[in-house]
């Protein structure tokens, strides 16, 4: 934490991408959350991702609820649409906010609590409907607000701060947007950002619903032996199954990996995903395979990370609802105001 | 990489880029912030301690501190380190009672210096107060050299050389004033226990061209006719003068000539604009007065009538590469003619040492140079010490300073039957700046101001006396302005990897992309897989190691604006931001100038 603005002073290498930004554009203002938050870090890769994508900052519109990491919209692209929700009731005024305006790049931004307490049923729904968007949930598994309770994520025998041993199951996040439709489904750490700049550039490019789990250490409250959120416990049981890297549909295409050993998935805007497998037997295209998967391994008390799941071809909403190919918010009265002539049409087909 | 020592204290050195490049080794930072602060008495006496003339340096000093400043490569320029030294002199007050006191007790050994310039008078300024006897010699009738004879009077006015001469001279040294030494011989005669030889680079070089001789009244040795104009033999110049040559001196000579009735000043150089030996700032002031710089003409001979010079004329010249080196040769084009009143030639100076025999046991070189040790500045004659222009030939003032400094350790350390090989280390010490959470002792906030300008006298004034002061200098705003752009280079990121977590907060905050976790490798392969590539090859990597990961911790120091967001974000207190304080050893007190004082070691957070 600091009171002090980072200085726009920046490495004389500083590159600029294709849209004419340096990744400092995509900065925010300084982060008021505690020195170490892993949601900071979260906020750093998608700052990444998003100057690696070439996002025009105009395009992107962050949502959020309430909690530390729905703070978190405010310290990252600046110059981006934003809306900060109440609690829990984020995934609603992003979906009323796709309906109007599809053609912006929807992020939502949300916390274990925001996500898997209050906001449960809203979270459910939107990933359900297929929303366009990308959510991600920066897991730590704590009340870091109210100074450090059990999450709904917390892990059922983790031990909190003062020593006190969690008793209730946890909600896996990730397990519920497999089983609810999600069609990008990732988890990754905070503390990882060569895996998690990736997930959240392919996230950004998909079409349908992403939703990455990023777990995210709270310095403060759940950083403690005992604690199955914390940099060394997740270090020790963090599970990858496989690295990503994402080519823009610009990028020219390089052949230099061993047949077999990647996995090239197409995504709707050209966008390419390749896949480095690390584990021989898992295919992040198959989502029940991915669920059974994942339940053995948390079982096992491993945490597996990297692109669970991803379906290229997805639908989103506004596929289901059949709407116009224009943007809702343009249509004019002309389109939304018919003339007599076509009631009378319509009443004639009637008669 | 091996894990980086900074226990070695030349590593955190380094960094400190405008001390490091200093040939006294100043430490600039700190007196920045004194500046900063409005204690200006203090940002005096610690330049004091280190350059012995901070009022004339801050006027006249060749700066290489200001090209190695770290600012100058975050943005467009260094700090003004130059002129901020002249606002802690302009502003200190008194400062006598500061210095440190006159030795109560002589120790019994006589040092003779001879020349009373810059080298001599830090010579005897670093031993006075141990006690020693210290006799200083010179021809003029007041001390200070070429910082007197040469330099003029509105880049430097004759007061503040008067004043902080005089502060040396307080020391009640026995001087000899308006005497010149003619034999060495006869100096190691009279039994001192040491002699130092500080008479500079006295001549200037001559071109011997043709129609020199006959038009001798109108073509004068720069260095010579300089301070002839300092001591008023000399008021006044023909209206077309020509400078011959493209050092400072030549920079001197046309800015002077301005003042003493040339009105068509040109200064004509045998190479390119770019390769002119002389500052770039001192290029831009003579440019400023409407001196022309004419470059790449070689002078070929001098035209005159009735002996009287009528001008001179060149051969163009251009860079012709051969066998991989640059020359400059004719370009065949018909040669041109300037015509003008006087000539100033200011080509180059020379030591000369007619004056030391050749039989008294002193090994000269091949080109008739005395042969001195480059640390000791010892002589082949045990106790005779060269320093300043004398010992390697023509540099500048704060060279003759440290030399000056190093002779005295030599001298001190000969004289009290140690051996002078055998250097003290300098003192340093390193002291936590943490005040509180995101408290620190030293200003973190970079400011984003550009370089500040001197204001100087508007030209209509200035070229009508040569005594006026063409700088005015910074008043104390703008000298607090443009001391708050210092990066505070000394205030190091010290990092211990135990305490570490690697949560990346401090790569995520660093503005400059300073700070990389990684694998451990090879420098030049680590150099290029960094967050941002570290391409300056003369700045150092600092590589952290204790990881629990195994990783590395690598921080290229080259663009760190030492602004401590790393040791704020830091949840452990892995990062912590402590002033390096070096202190070159002077005479007599070796390494304990400096009370190590132990930083306290970095402390988990709770």
């Amino acid at each position: 934490m600091t009171y002090l603005a980072k200085p726009p002073l920046h490495h004389p290498s500083l590159e600029r991408n294709a849209v004419g930004f340096t990744r400092r554009d995509y900065e925010g203002r300084i982060s008021t959350l505690c020195a170490g938050c892993g949601h900071d870090s979260i906020s750093a890769a998608i700052i990444q991702a998003c100057f690696e994508i070439d996002l025009e900052p105009h395009r992107l519109a962050k949502f959020s609820g309430i909690g530390c990491s729905s703070k978190t919209p405010d310290y990252f692209v600046s110059p981006a649409h934003g809306f900060n929700a109440v609690h829990g009731r984020m995934p609603s005024v992003l979906t009323g906010a796709n309906i109007a305006a599809k053609d912006l790049i929807y992020l939502g931004v949300s916390g274990d609590g925001d996500s898997a307490s209050i906001g449960l049923g809203q979270f459910c729904h939107a990933v359900r409907r297929g929303v366009n968007m990308t959510y991600i949930c920066e897991n730590n598994g704590v009340y870091g607000l109210t100074k450090g309770q059990f999450s709904a994520t917390s892990d059922k025998g983790s031990k909190a701060k003062k020593g006190a041993e969690n008793k209730d199951s946890a909600i896996d996040l990730v397990m519920l947007a497999l089983q609810l439709g999600a069609t990008y489904v990732g988890r990754s750490f905070s503390g990882d950002k060569s895996q998690l700049v990736p997930l959240i550039k392919g996230a950004l490019s998909h079409k349908g619903t992403s939703f990455i789990d990023v777990i995210s250490p709270c310095v403060a409250f759940n950083n403690h032996v005992g604690s199955t959120k914390s940099f060394d416990y997740v270090r020790e049981h963090n599970e990858a199954v496989n690295r990503m890297d994402v080519i823009s549909p610009r990028a020219p295409i390089r052949a230099d990996y061993k047949p077999g050993e990647l996995k090239e998935v197409v995504q709707h805007d050209g966008s390419i995903l390749r896949l480095r497998k690390l584990e021989d037997d898992y295919d992040s295209t198959d989502r029940n395979a991915a669920l059974g998967y994942l339940a053995r391994k948390a079982a096992e008390g491993e945490i597996v990370t990297g692109l669970l799941y991803v379906d290229p071809d997805a639908s989103d909403l506004h596929d289901g609802l059949n709407t116009v190919a224009c943007q809702l918010n343009k249509l004019t009265d002309q389109e939304l105001i018919p003339p007599l002539s076509a009631l009378e049409k319509i009443n004639a087909s009637l008669r | 990489m091996k894990p980086t020592d900074i226990g070695q204290p030349d590593y955190f050195h380094k960094v400190v880029d405008c001390q490091w490049a200093c040939p006294a080794h100043t430490p600039v930072p700190e007196y920045i912030r004194l500046i900063a602060a409005q204690r200006y008495a203090d940002a005096y006496m610690v330049n004091w301690k280190s350059n012995v003339f901070p009022g004339i340096l801050g006027r006249t000093c060749d700066r290489p501190c200001e090209p190695a400043c770290r600012r100058g490569r975050v943005e467009d320029e260094p700090v003004a380190i130059c002129r901020l030294k002249r606002v802690a002199a302009d502003n200190k007050g008194e400062v006598s009672q500061l210095m440190p006191p006159k030795a109560v007790k002589k120790n019994g050994k006589r040092v003779v210096c001879i020349g009373a310039g810059p080298a001599s008078l830090t010579v005897a300024r670093d031993l006075l107060p141990l006690g020693y006897e210290v006799h200083i010699y010179d021809g003029e009738a007041k001390g200070g050299g070429m910082i007197r004879t040469q330099i003029p009077r509105f880049r430097l006015p004759e007061s503040v050389i008067d004043e902080e001469v005089n502060y040396i001279l307080a020391y009640e040294p026995v001087t000899h004033f308006g005497k010149r030494v003619d034999s060495l011989k006869a100096v190691l005669a009279e039994g001192y226990d040491a002699v130092f030889v500080g008479t500079g680079a006295p001549r200037g070089r001559d071109l011997n061209l043709p129609g020199q001789k006959e038009a001798a009244a109108n073509v004068h040795i720069g260095i010579d006719w300089l301070s002839n104009v300092s001591f008023e033999h000399i008021d006044k110049i023909g209206k077309r003068v020509i400078v011959l040559g493209g050092g400072n001196t030549a920079m001197d000579c046309c800015r002077t000539s301005r003042r003493l009735g040339g009105e068509d000043v040109k200064v004509i150089v045998r190479s390119g604009f770019d390769e002119m030996k002389a500052s770039p700032w001192e290029k831009e002031d003579a440019q400023h007065e409407g001196i022309p710089i004419i470059n790449f003409h070689n002078p070929r001979e001098f035209t005159h009538e009735n002996g009287k010079l009528t001008g001179v004329w060149f051969t163009k010249m251009h860079w012709v590469e051969k066998d991989g080196k640059k020359k400059l040769e004719p370009t065949g084009e018909p040669d041109v003619h300037y015509e003008c009143d006087d000539v100033l030639m200011a080509v180059g100076q020379e030591n000369s040492f007619p004056w030391i025999e050749r039989d008294i046991g002193m090994d000269f070189d091949k080109w008739d140079m005395p042969v001195v040790d480059q640390a000791t500045f010892q002589s082949t004659i045990p106790n005779v010490f060269f320093g300043g222009d004398a010992a390697f030939g023509p540099k500048n003032i704060i060279w003759a300073v440290a030399h000056g400094h190093d002779a005295a350790v030599s001298i001190d350390l000969f004289l009290t039957g140690q051996d002078v090989k055998k250097r003290p280390p300098p003192g340093t010490s390193m002291v936590s700046t943490k005040m509180g959470i995101h408290e620190w002792s030293y200003d973190n906030d970079v400011s984003l101001d550009l370089r500040y300008k001197v204001p100087m006298v508007e030209n209509e004034v200035a070229l009508r006396n040569v005594k006026v002061e063409v700088e005015k200098g910074f008043d104390p705003l703008l000298g607090y302005k443009e001391a708050q752009r210092c990066l505070n280079c000394d205030v190091q990121t010290v990092f211990a990897g135990k305490l570490c977590i690697e949560c990346d907060a401090c790569v995520d905050i660093c503005p400059m992309d300073c700070i990389t976790f990684t694998e451990n490798g090879e420098e030049t392969e680590l150099r290029d897989r960094l967050n941002a590539p570290a391409l300056n090859l003369t700045q150092d990597l600092y590589i952290g190691d204790d990881l629990k990961t195994g990783r590395v911790m690598v921080k290229d120091e080259d663009v760190c604006l030492h602004c401590g967001l790393c040791a704020e974000r830091c949840p452990t207190g892995a990062w912590d931001m402590q002033q390096f304080y070096l202190d070159i050893t002077h005479a007599g007190c070796s390494a304990k100038s400096v009370k190590p004082k132990r930083a306290p070691k970095p402390v988990a957070a709770e």
